[in-house]
């Protein structure tokens, strides 16, 4: 057996609208921490869900109060994935990185043993490798004493659908997914047949990166979108042990998705879009 | 609109469920969504009838733990349940003998609640008429199924042709087809389905959810999560009763399926 203290600490965060959050989303996070749990050399310690605020407008995203309820009410039976509604109760549209930036920060100021060592570097967030102190840095690491344990790193969690809305103009910065596969890293879980190693190959960001994203397949195919959910309620249909038992009836009992929910934000231009759109023509 | 006048329908599903599977459930649900839209009928039950040990399948736990698993399952659903009759018969029971089974018993119960108004109508003559149209109305079974059970209506020796006749002419199919499929060629293909195709409902699954217990049994003995894809009850069964091992997956193994033993002898024993 090898010893559990050399094992790097992985919490890993799924950012995203969980409008409303289904048995998918929580699939996720069982599949990539069976993954990092079989390379022998990971250890996850913690699942964050981190729901979007309100103000990233998105057609049909109904109000984060009852998203974040509704995540909670998912994750009550699991022993290691949380919500946090940081994210989601900022006042404006956060980026990602940002989100990633903050949980970091909240675990090493969380972390007693940490604090001496990492608070400096990561008073600059997003610069190189500073985040990383023992990532490249093996012999240091054998000489601390047992008792400290590397830093966590904070990975994040999505789908491929995720990895290849990369490539879409002005939704994301080219610095922050740099940021995100240089510092933090990427974890994808893909279906088989999926594009999403020809995207990477792809793309020169994160070619160079590659070895910080870990593409973990999915060995059953579901495919349960919070948008056919919400398509199912508005008809009528059950949609009985695709979410969780305890969301169904919070979703009937608020009436939370009908035809008005669903045209909230129409026509309204996503934040990041109009963020980075007139960013590009300043 | 009256539900009243509606056929009353009962849904039955025949299956190793090794182990039961959020899917299983699903096929539940969507069909009684389509069957509701047809206007016609009124679903009122769904029965799970977990296949007996006899069946000889590979991996196949004992009956009593498949039967626990799906009542845990089961236990928050209003309109399906378990029925243990099919696993509890000495043998293997064709599934076409599980219908005949299951319809008897519906028209015993529609006999007993007749009788039990009849009784009831003297002290309550104006409740009577609404009750009774709901009760005397004929219910009709339907085999629930996935998209490659009509696939393996072709597999030689595994179905008796005049119980594929008897099946979709007296009883009928609801079949949840998977994106991919195209149970409508398989019909096309049978004469036989071809003729009966007025009594087999094909629903098409608009969520790709293919939970196979075969998937889930690999991943159990592999120690990997199957949250989320089975009821949290089942898998602290699971776990409890150590059920899926490497050892329960190599039972059976080399075995021939029941039926493909049966229909395969040509000179039938005497002892039947």
């Amino acid at each position: 057996m090898e010893d559990p203290d050399k094992k790097t600490e992985v919490v890993l965060l799924a950012c995203g609208s969980f409008n409303p959050i289904t048995n998918m989303h929580l699939r996720l996070f069982e599949l990539a921490k069976d993954y990092f749990d079989e390379t022998g050399k990971y250890k996850v310690i913690k699942g964050i869900i981190s729901p979007v605020s309100d103000a990233y407008k998105k057609k049909g995203l109904i109000s984060a109060d009852h998203r974040v309820t509704m995540a909670k009410l998912a994750t009550k039976n699991s022993d290691w994935v949380e919500v946090d509604d940081w994210e989601s109760s900022q006042s404006e549209w956060v980026e990602t990185v940002k989100v990633l930036r903050y949980h970091h920060q909240k675990l090493l100021s969380s972390d007693p043993t940490n604090s001496l060592q990492n608070a400096l570097p990561l008073t600059k967030p997003g610069r190189k490798r500073k985040q990383e102190p023992n990532r490249h840095d093996p012999i240091k690491k054998k000489n601390q004493s047992p008792d400290i344990k590397s830093t966590p790193q904070i990975k994040l969690l999505c789908g491929s659908d995720v990895l290849e809305s990369f490539g879409i103009p002005n939704l994301w910065k080219l610095e922050d997914i740099t940021e995100i596969v240089q510092n933090h890293g990427l974890v994808c879980i893909s279906r088989a047949g999926s594009n999403v190693q020809k995207f990477i190959y792809e793309s020169d960001v994160l070619w160079r990166h590659k070895n910080n994203i870990h593409l973990v397949e999915e060995w059953i195919t579901n495919d349960i979108s919070s948008t056919r959910i919400r398509r199912a309620l508005r008809r009528g249909q059950s949609i009985r042990y695709l979410v969780p038992d305890v969301v169904l009836a919070y979703i009937k009992k608020n009436n939370l998705y009908n035809p008005e929910s669903e045209d909230k934000n129409a026509g309204v231009v996503l934040a990041p879009l109009q963020k980075y759109a007139s960013d590009s023509k300043n | 609109m009256s539900m009243k006048s509606r056929i009353p329908l009962i849904l039955l599903a025949c299956g190793s469920f090794n182990p039961i599977t959020n899917m299983h459930m699903r096929l539940f649900e969507l069909a009684r969504d389509h069957l509701h839209q047809t206007g016609r009928y009124q679903v009122i039950e769904g029965i799970m009838s977990p296949v007996n040990d006899d069946y000889r399948k590979k991996g196949l736990v004992p009956a009593r733990h498949r039967v626990a698993m799906a009542k845990l399952a089961l236990e928050t659903s209003d309109w399906i349940r378990v029925d243990p009759w099919e696993s509890e018969q000495e043998t293997w029971t064709e599934t076409v003998k599980v219908l005949r089974h299951h319809y008897n018993e519906s028209l015993r119960l529609l006999q007993y609640k007749k009788e039990f108004i009849k009784n009831k109508q003297p002290l309550e003559g104006s409740t009577e008429n609404s009750l009774s149209s709901h009760y005397t109305v004929l219910p009709e079974l339907k085999l629930l199924c996935g998209a490659d059970f009509l696939q393996t209506f072709q597999t030689p020796n595994l179905w008796k042709k005049e119980h594929v006749k008897e099946i979709v002419e007296k009883f009928g199919l609801v079949c949840i087809s998977r994106a991919g499929s195209d149970p409508a060629q398989y019909i096309s293909e049978s004469e036989l389905l071809t003729k009966f195709q007025h009594n087999i409902f094909l629903v098409k699954e608009w969520i790709q959810n293919e939970i196979s217990a075969t998937q889930i049994r690999y991943a159990l003995c592999r120690g990997l999560s199957v949250k989320y894809l089975v009821p949290d009850s089942v898998i602290s069964y699971i776990a409890h009763h150590n059920i899926y091992t490497e050892e329960s997956e190599r039972k059976n193994e080399g075995d021939l399926l029941q039926p493909l033993q049966l229909h395969n002898t040509t000179v039938s024993p005497l002892n039947d």
